[in-house]
Parts: structure tokens; C-alpha cells; sequence
């Protein structure tokens, strides 16, 4: 609202209790559950769950008496054993896109808990304990931050060497910096509150203080980043494979089979790449529409992030 | 003035610090630097040589200091594939991947900046749901995959545009919207928010009040004052542009720094990767910096202050 | 001949979440300004006073709209004025001086420019007499050594110059009426004094009418001639100065009286117990029944109508009535008090 007059809004936070706006909240929350992310959504992480029922094949193995490079149900001379078709070593497509789901999403989360919780941890270290410890944190994430974040992530990765696990606590690593200056913001914020400021005077210890006042409040703000923060670290795991230093093969990532794929785009054989790519898309947009909503619905003041 | 400039410098060199302790310390927490460092397939002996040779037998303060005067004095190693100094490599590369990044600084500018500005001017209209469409779509859609289906369609299907390498105008289209379309999407947000926060502002409800034109209270009174975050995000870009275009330079076999860095991965090269990680790092910095006196030119309360 | 400003009956809602919460920030007001007079509008923070002005200008925030009702400014009907046509009555016909000093002036634009756009754009004055103009007004607004100030930036003038400025920018546009949306409450107590006396004399030397949106009453006592007390949407008491200081009729204005702050002083009126309703959802009856101490049981129930007491004072409250012309003679001397009052109160 442009310029909506301090009159006005008092008039407008005064209204609601607190409590009855907490609980119109959560209520509103249930009732407009986002329909387009989660139809998205909730076949891809079924698929990735089942991966093992769902696939037909094994992902890293040929179908055995296939081809390499067989085209797809569409196209003429297609194997119906391979319904997407099989790539450079005759695996299939579709198990592999399958299983593909898996990597990525467990990625996608799991470095995004690894960098949200390191960041939390060290924005409230740094917000609540402020002093040197704010300067050593604060020092640290500018100058981390600097660094553009894929190409941090090539070098830890070319440096650690490849693997699921690794790729995971390496782009922990390297995104945990947005969580750590948006939280301290947040905390140094919260602070000023009254209630808790009543906590410190009461002489509750700081770590009381930080569990009972300060985690709850910036929770929120931690919740909406990581949801915005998935679909980055999905979009970053799939350049790693790319470039091969991400998921190793012969696991199946669809950021390596976009680029085992790449050669055959000259031979215009598109769906090799264009599939997996598709994948991405969809996963990442979903996320971020879901994170969009989460932003609206839990903390409008996050809007800018 | 000259006191911000100092305070903003002293914070540029320890970020600078920080990054050269935070290398150093990656490299040798994560292994044995010699066996990285040293050629692959290298004898027991040589290794020795080599630990000897870069005083890698000495204690850790010491390596770091030798480690940081090496930066400093711009020497950041030499490439095992090239046989050169990296330094003189990344600066070989820098204005391919330079007019790469300008090229897609310049789409993002076209696109990012006009979007982000209609968005915010006719907010929760059709404008700003389209343009909160290809915001959302510049985050979701990787440049790579992009960049990969703009070759199928013009190169393959139409044969209108060179599927790769660099020459004239017609070979900068595809890679620079397949990276400069991340970037329009966040100058577009960024326009947007930006600009929203400052019609808020008391001073353009105070233009607005002095009977000014629509045009005058956004084009120069608001947009003036929303382009100073938009520019300085604008500068970071095209540094990270150049350093961090690996995978648009690979797909389009660009002859550029991120290139160079797929080579260093690609051939085990590791002083290549470290010294272009550190070449980018120390230009951020700079950049930041820059951006930082440039803001104390162009903001009257940085310039004017005592 | 007609006022300068004649408002009647002006509705101003704001509807959100899809017409599910209707604010009714204006709710029925209608006032009369001469040239050249001076209306306090007094209230609490959220009763319509600024909505009531932002109408006026026809720039009411989104989702704000004028539902009803017309504001007819010399003679010409402002709400039905398209926004191009409104652009040649801001600032050259009304103006407008904001709360905050700090924040209304652009950073980025030099006092020279901010000052000599309404001249530049209304009265059409170009290079030396534009600059010339600059200089009157800085002048007139008592900056020193206007010439050289005017080619420097907000952030180089203290509180009390910018909002001189402010000041300037409102009259460099030479309008009819200015709107003064608490002009003084983010100044120093002293300044606040000086900038009043500057407004007055200004006003006299330019023969401009005001607006006064106030808190406080003080002010209201020094500046006004008429005043209107506005309480959720309505204006619920409303007459001369001097009529309603000595002898005010709604509980209201009595409690808003009884809490008068010297002039000057920092505290908002806290005073009258219990808070101001929520616009979206009003009591029924006379919105402030719950917290009048006079209430009747019919102001549970019922609206009370406009009771004219005399001449233009009118009163919205059960418990008004109309007045002998007698009497009034007789007040005039203890509404001169009040005046001595609110004079020494400085």
C-alpha cells in the first residue's frame, strides 16, 4: 500500500488481538494450500520415494538387449522395452529421470537443512552475542559472500572430491551465508522487543533467552529462506553434475544427463537433454512458488528477499 | 568522504584476508596439497622435491605467509597444462569472457530494469503478474538448459545462429541471454522492490502533492533513487558474470575464464582452479569496493559528509 | 460569493481482502473554508483527519477510495476531476505540508530544485526568474544566505530548515489553501514556536487559508478559526475556535480539552480512557458511547443526529442541544482566556 498514513495503520494493527491474529493465520494458511506447486511437487517426491518400484530398470545398468541410443515411444523404430529411449550406454531414460528425482530432491533438501542450520545458528550467534563474535561471523559471511557462489562450490567439490554426501555438505557450505545475515538482521531486531528485553532483565541466561524467545521468532524468516534456497541448491547440484564434479556416475543426475546428452543435440536427438532439463524446471518452480506463498502467508516483511 | 572511502578500503582487505586464509586452509584441511598440487602420476621423490620446493614442510604460519605474499605480488601459481603462470592465463581469457558479460549485462538491463519499473508503477496488474512470471521463470529455468534449447531451435532446427565459439555479433545472442536471463530476472525483482519502497517514500508522496507530472514524480524523482541498489547489483553481476559463466562458456565453447576453470577441473589442474578462484574472489572484492566510493559520488549524504 | 473550499458529505473507504474488511476512514463530513481562514481538525491518531485530506487532494493510498459525497474547491467540483486535471490544482491551487521533515524531502535533488519545481511547473517560470523566485521564498521562510543554500542537500540542514523548506515548497506554487498535516510534531519544542509564528505570518503577508491537522490543541487555540473535532470518521463537534474552547458540547471535545497538552509539549493526548474503535467494525449507536462518560442509553442504539447549536456550530451527540442566541455574548470574554491560556503555555 503506498502511502497508507500512520492513522491508519494503527487503526488497522490495533484491531486484532494478538492471539486471534495468530490463530486467522494458520487458519488462512490451511485453507489456501498453493494447488499448482503441490500438484508439482507431490508426484516428484512420491517418485522419488519409489523410485525403486516405480523405475523399470536399474538406472545404472543397460537394459540388457538394448541399443545404445534408442529413440523414444514417439519416434519411428522405437524399443517399446525403453519407453524414453536409452542413452550413450543403453540405459534407461525413464529410470533414470526416476531415480534422477531422488538425487536431486535429496540434494535440494538436505543442503538446504546443512546451509540453513549452520547459517541460524551462526546469524543468532552473531545477532544475540554481538561484540567480536558478531565481527568474526559477520567478516566471514562478507567475505564467503564474495565469492561467487558456483564458483566456491567448483572448487570445494574439485577439492574434496565427488559424492552425494559431499556435494550436499559443500553446498552447506557455501549457501549457509544468506541464512547467517538475514537471521542476525532478524535477532539484532528482535533484540529491541520488549518481552525480550524483560527476559534479560528477569536474568534468564542467554541460552534461555535464545531458545524460548529468539529461535521461535526468526524461524520463520529461516523457513521461507530455505524454501527459496531448495530450488537454488537443486538449480547448483545440477551444474556440479554438469561439469562432472558433482554426483559421480553412474548415479543418475539429471544435471549429468543433460550434458551426457549435449552431444547428441547436434543430431537434433533433443529429448536427452531437453528432459532432464525439464525436470529441473519444474522441481525448481514448484519449490519457489512454494516459497512465495510460505513468504506471503508467514512473513510479508520477507518480500524483498 | 576520504573517511568512508578508508573505512570501506580496511574492510575490502580483511574480506580479502579472510578469503586467502579460507583457501589456504580448504587446500590443506582437505588433503595432502602435494599430491593436488604436484602433476598426477609424480614419483615419491618428486613429491618430496615439490613439498620441499614450496616449503610445504613448514609450519602453517609460515606456508601462509609465503602463500599470501605469492597473491599479493600476483603470483597465484602456475598451470600444470599450460605450462604458465595462471595469473598471465586468466588475464589471456578476461576480455572474452568480459564481452560475454557485457553482452549479458546488457539483456539483462533490457529486459530486468523496464520490467521491474512497469511492474512497480501499475502494481497487482497484468504488467506485474507478467512480470512476476519471468521473474520466476528467470530463477527456475537454468541458463544452461536454456542456452541448450535456444541451440536446438535456432542452430539445429532453423540453422539461423552458430551453435558455438566466438566471432561477430550473431555468435554473442544465445550465450549472453542463456546468462544474462538468471540476472534480468533479480535486476527485475530488485527494480521492482526497490522502486515500490521508494514510491512509499514521504518525498514522492510530496511530489506527487506538488501537482508534478506522473512521468516526472517516477521517471526522475522515484527512479533516481530506486536505480542506486539496482546499479550497484548490476556492478556484482558482471563480475560474477565473468568468473562464474563456466557452464554457458563450456556449451557454447567460449574461450573464457569459466572455460579456463572447466579445464582445470577437466584436467586435474589444480593450480589452475585455485588461482581463478582467488582471481575471482580478489576482483569481487574490488568491485565491491568500487561500487562503494562510485555510491559516495553519486549519494550527496556520502559526498557531502564531513 | 462562494467558498474557497466547500466539503459535503465525504465518504473515503478503504476495502481490502476483496470488500471482506471495509475501513470507513471518512464517514460522512462536510465543512466550509473561507479564503484566507484557518481550520483546525483535531482528533486521535486513525479518526480520518489525514484520509479527510488525502481526499481533498484526490491521492488517497490503494485501496482507498472517495465512495461519496463532493469537495467543491472555488466553486469546482474536485472529485470528479481526472487525475491530469487534479495535477494543476496540487500545488499551484493546494498545497500540502507533510509530518515528517526528514523523509519529504528527495535526497538526491538539490533544495534548488525540489523548491522551484512547483514554480517551474505551474506558474511556468524559467532560468533567472525561476531562480530569482527560489531565493524570495527561501527568504521568506527565513533561510539565511538563501543563494548559496539553495544549491545544497537535505542531509545538510537541521530538522526545523527542512521543514521551512518544506515550507517553501508548499507556497513556491502560490496556492489557495495549504494542508498541514501535523507540520511541527517531529520539531524541537522552540522550533515548533517559530515555525507557527513564521506559518502566520506567511499566511497574512499571502492571504492563503490553511488546514491545520493537529493533536493538539494548543496549536489549534494559536493558529485557528474555526475548528472541527473528528472521532471515527465523523466530524462530531465542529465551530468557531472561540465557541468551542468556551463551551463544547460533545463529550469529546470536552475530554479532548480536558487533556490539552501546553504547547509544545511532547505527549500525545492519552488521557480520555479506552482507545479509538476499529473503523472496520463500529459500535453501534454513536461510535463513542463506550467510552463517554455521559452516554445515554439511546447512544447504545441509536446514531445521534447533527444538532445545529448556533450558526455554523453543530454537534453530533444526544445530548446537544440548540442554543438561545442570548447567550452567546456572554462567552466571549472567558474564550479570550483561553487564548491568553494557550499563549502563555509556550
Amino acid at each position: 500500500m503506498a502511502f497508507v498514513t500512520e492513522q491508519t495503520r494503527a487503526a488497522l494493527a490495533g484491531s486484532a488481538p494478538i492471539l486471534a491474529g495468530l490463530r486467522r493465520r494458520w487458519l488462512r494458511l490451511a485453507a489456501g494450500l498453493p494447488v499448482v506447486p503441490l500438484a508439482i511437487l507431490i508426484p516428484f517426491v512420491l517418485i522419488a520415494v519409489f523410485a525403486n518400484v516405480v523405475a523399470p530398470y536399474d538406472p545404472t545398468e543397460p537394459i540388457p538387449g538394448a541399443k545404445l541410443f534408442e529413440p523414444p515411444f514417439w519416434a519411428d523404430g522405437a524399443n517399446p522395452a525403453a519407453l524414453l529411449g536409452t542413452d550413450f550406454q543403453g540405459r534407461d531414460i525413464l529410470s533414470r529421470l526416476i531415480y534422477g528425482a531422488r538425487v536431486s530432491l535429496i540434494v535440494g533438501v538436505m543442503g538446504t537443512i546443512v546451509a540453513g542450520g549452520v547459517g541460524t545458528t551462526l546469524g543468532i550467534m552473531a545477532g544475540y552475542l554481538g561484540g567480536w563474535v558478531d565481527q568474526v561471523i559477520m567478516r566471514i559471511t562478507d567475505a564467503w559472500l564474495a565469492l561467487p557462489a558456483l564458483v566456491f562450490a567448483i572448487f570445494l567439490a574439485t577439492m574434496v572430491g565427488p559424492s552425494m554426501w559431499n556435494i550436499i555438505i559443500i553446498l552447506g557450505a557455501v549457501y549457509w551465508t544468506r541464512y547467517a545475515r538475514v537471521i542476525r538482521g532478524e535477532v539484532l531486531s528482535l533484540r529491541e522487543r520488549e518481552y525480550v528485553k524483560l527476559a534479560e532483565i528477569a536474568g534468564a541466561s542467554s541460552a534461555r533467552v535464545i531458545l524460548r524467545h529468539v529461535l521461535p521468532n526468526v524461524l520463520n524468516s529461516a523457513m521461507v529462506l530455505a524454501s527459496l534456497t531448495i530450488g537454488v541448491v537443486i538449480i547448483a547440484e545440477a551444474s556440479l553434475s554438469f561439469l562432472g564434479v558433482g554426483v559421480p556416475p553412474p548415479e543418475p543426475a539429471w544435471g549429468s544427463m543433460l550434458a551426457d546428452g549435449r552431444s547428441m543435440l547436434m543430431v537434433g536427438d533433443w529429448w536427452l537433454t531437453v528432459l532432464p532439463g525439464l525436470c529441473i524446471m519444474m522441481v525448481v518452480l514448484a519449490t519457489q512458488l512454494m516459497g512465495d506463498w510460505l513468504r506471503v502467508r508467514l512473513d510479508p516483511q520477507l518480500r524483498n528477499l | 568522504m576520504t573517511q568512508f572511502i578508508i573505512r570501506r578500503t580496511f574492510y575490502a582487505l580483511i574480506s580479502l584476508f579472510i578469503l586467502s586464509v579460507t583457501i589456504f586452509a580448504i587446500v590443506r584441511l582437505t588433503g595432502d596439497p602435494v599430491t593436488m598440487l604436484a602433476e598426477p602420476g609424480a614419483r615419491a621423490e618428486d613429491l618430496d622435491r615439490l613439498r620441499a620446493e614450496w616449503g610445504l614442510d613448514r609450519s602453517w604460519p609460515v606456508q601462509y605467509l609465503t602463500f599470501a605474499k605469492n597473491v599479493f605480488t600476483g603470483d597465484l601459481g602456475k598451470s600444470f597444462n599450460y605450462q604458465m603462470p595462471v595469473s598471465t592465463l586468466y588475464f589471456q581469457r578476461l576480455p572474452a569472457s568480459l564481452q560475454l558479460a557485457l553482452a549479458a549485462t546488457f539483456i539483462s538491463f533490457i529486459i530486468g530494469i523496464p520490467a521491474g519499473l512497469i511492474s512497480a508503477v501499475k502494481v497487482n496488474s497484468a504488467w506485474d503478474n507478467a512480470g512476476k512470471v519471468v521473474a520466476l521463470f528467470g530463477l527456475a529455468v537454468p541458463g544452461f538448459w536454456l542456452g541448450l534449447v535456444m541451440i536446438l531451435i535456432f542452430s539445429v532446427w532453423l540453422g539461423w545462429l552458430p551453435t558455438s565459439g566466438q566471432g561477430g555479433i550473431l555468435h554473442l545472442i544465445m550465450p549472453s541471454v542463456a546468462l544474462g536471463w538468471y540476472f534480468a530476472a533479480s535486476l527485475l525483482r530488485l527494480t521492482r522492490s526497490s522502486m515500490l519502497e521508494v514510491m512509499r517514500s514521504e518525498y514522492i508522496k510530496l511530489a506527487r502533492l506538488k501537482g508534478l507530472p506522473g512521468y516526472v514524480v517516477i521517471a526522475v524523482h522515484a527512479f533516481k533513487n530506486a536505480l542506486i541498489p539496482v546499479l550497484t547489483l548490476a556492478g556484482i553481476n558482471l563480475v560474477v558474470m565473468i568468473n562464474a559463466g563456466v557452464i554457458i562458456e563450456v556449451i557454447f565453447a567460449w574461450p573464457g575464464i569459466g572455460r579456463l576453470l572447466y579445464e582445470g577441473i577437466f584436467q586435474r589442474d589444480f593450480p589452475l582452479v585455485q588461482g581463478v578462484v582467488i582471481q575471482a574472489g580478489i576482483m569481487i572484492v574490488l568491485i565491491n569496493l568500487t561500487i562503494d566510493i562510485l555510491y559516495a559520488y553519486i549519494d550527496p549524504r556520502i559526498r557531502l559528509a564531513k | 460569493m462562494t467558498a474557497l473550499l466547500e466539503v459535503r458529505d465525504l465518504q473515503a473507504h478503504y476495502v481490502s481482502f476483496g470488500g471482506e474488511r471495509v475501513v470507513k476512514a471518512v464517514e460522512g463530513v462536510s465543512f466550509t473554508l473561507e479564503e484566507g481562514e484557518t481550520l483546525g481538525v483535531v482528533g486521535e491518531s486513525g479518526c480520518g483527519k489525514t484520509t479527510t485530506c488525502q481526499a481533498i487532494v484526490n491521492l488517497l493510498p490503494p485501496p482507498g477510495r472517495i465512495v461519496g459525497g463532493s469537495i467543491a474547491f472555488a466553486g469546482e467540483e474536485l472529485t470528479r476531476k481526472s487525475q491530469r486535471e487534479m495535477r494543476h490544482i496540487r500545488g499551484a491551487q493546494i498545497a500540502m505540508i507533510l509530518q515528517d521533515p526528514m523523509a519529504s524531502l528527495n535526497p538526491l535533488f538539490s533544495i534548488y530544485r525540489q523548491v522551484s519545481e512547483p514554480a517551474y511547473y505551474h506558474r511556468a517560470l524559467r532560468g533567472r526568474g525561476l531562480r530569482e523566485r527560489v531565493r524570495e521564498l527561501l527568504n521568506a521562510v527565513r533561510i539565511p544566505s538563501p543563494a548559496m543554500r539553495m544549491r545544497e542537500y537535505p542531509h545538510q540542514m537541521s530538522g526545523g530548515m527542512r521543514q521551512r523548506i518544506v515550507g517553501a515548497i508548499a507556497l513556491a506554487g502560490g496556492p489557495r489553501l495549504i494542508i498541514a498535516d501535523e507540520p511541527t510534531t517531529n520539531l524541537d519544542v522552540t522550533i515548533q514556536a517559530q515555525y507557527l509564528d513564521l506559518l502566520k505570518e506567511l499566511q497574512d503577508k499571502t492571504g492563503v487559508a490553511i488546514i491545520f491537522i493537529t493533536h493538539n490543541l494548543g496549536i489549534v487555540a494559536r493558529m485557528c478559526d474555526k475548528l472541527a473535532v473528528m472521532y471515527a470518521g465523523k466530524i462530531v463537534e465542529a465551530g468557531t475556535v472561540r465557541e468551542l474552547f468556551n463551551a463544547p458540547r460533545h463529550p469529546y471535545t470536552k475530554a479532548l480539552l480536558g487533556s490539552m497538552p501546553k504547547l509544545g509539549s511532547k505527549e500525545k493526548l492519552l488521557a480520555i480512557p479506552g482507545h479509538p474503535p476499529d473503523l472496520a467494525t463500529l459500535p453501534p449507536g454513536c461510535a463513542f458511547h463506550p467510552r463517554c462518560p455521559e452516554a445515554l442509553p439511546t447512544c447504545a442504539t441509536a446514531e445521534p443526529p447533527e444538532i445545529q447549536v448556533i450558526g455554523s456550530w453543530s454537534a453530533r451527540c444526544w445530548r446537544a442541544e440548540p442554543q438561545e442566541i442570548s447567550a452567546t455574548d456572554a462567552t466571549t470574554d472567558s474564550a479570550k482566556d483561553i487564548h491568553a491560556a494557550a499563549a502563555v503555555g509556550d
